[in-house]
């Protein structure tokens, strides 16, 4: 499954994208250092953060994705330094929970 | 005959969230230019923001000095701030002093040193409370 597959798959908002690529797994959370400590490169992140911090993480971790969860917007300067880094972001309004279900049935 | 290593200085910013990460932008960029491998990468920028977000958030910023030569990477960061009372506590993953107002920015779940150590070959904690904290980073190229 690709990043743009699972966009269609899930009928995600798309907030910025740009490369399409394998998602190969997934990880949900709000601790930032956390998500950093655990999340792997090529994952699938669902998230209800929405700061300028969470672009940052993408892209340290290497994060294939973003989903904002449960209609979370992610804030002007989070998505300036989305489309500054080439992250993909998603919105939608299924809560956390239901997007793990999903994403883990489709991967 | 080995090359004398590269070395770059960062000065972070004290309270200042929003450009807080640039160093470890900027370091993660290096590498990429530098040819080293994208698990080195992660590993080095993911430990270096942690440093990063901690003196932003303990010690009103600070110094990062990264040097880098064909087997190795090595990070220093050293800070003038508090100093950390009790360095085995603040090792422990959850454990963490961050005020509120960080933590609602997604900061402060206690996992900054931990990851730091988890992500480096090497890890060095020099702290003198009152005085300031210096810790040193090691990579080992694989």
């Amino acid at each position: 499954m690709t990043v743009f597959e699972l966009r269609d798959a899930l009928d995600l908002t798309v907030f910025h994208e740009e490369e399409d690529r394998p998602v190969t797994g997934g990880y949900a959370g709000d601790l930032l250092s956390w998500v950093m400590g655990r999340a792997e490169s090529g994952d699938c992140w669902i998230t209800i953060m929405s700061n300028r911090n969470v672009p940052a993480v993408c892209s340290l971790t290497d994060a294939a994705m973003v989903i904002f969860a449960e209609d979370v917007v992610p804030d002007e300067a989070a998505l300036e330094a989305a489309r500054d880094n080439g992250l993909n972001f998603y919105g939608s309004p299924l809560s956390v929970f239901e997007l793990c279900a999903k994403v883990s049935a489709l991967l | 005959m080995s090359a004398e290593p590269l070395h770059v200085h960062y000065t972070v910013d004290g309270g200042n969230f929003t450009s807080a990460g640039e160093a470890s932008v900027k370091v993660k960029r290096l590498l990429r230019q530098l040819g080293s491998s994208p698990e080195m990468i992660r590993r080095v920028s993911i430990a270096m923001y942690e440093g990063e977000i901690n003196m932003v958030i303990h010690a009103n910023g600070g110094d990062a000095d990264v040097y880098v030569d064909d087997e190795t990477i090595r990070i220093v960061l050293k800070d003038t701030g508090p100093g950390i009372k009790d360095v085995e506590q603040a090792m422990q993953e959850g454990y963490s002093t961050a005020p509120d107002n960080v933590r609602a920015l997604g900061f402060g779940a206690g996992m900054g040193l931990p990851n730091m150590k988890r992500f480096s070959d090497t890890f060095k904690l020099d702290t003198v409370v009152g005085q300031g904290t210096t810790i040193e980073l090691g990579f080992i190229n694989k």
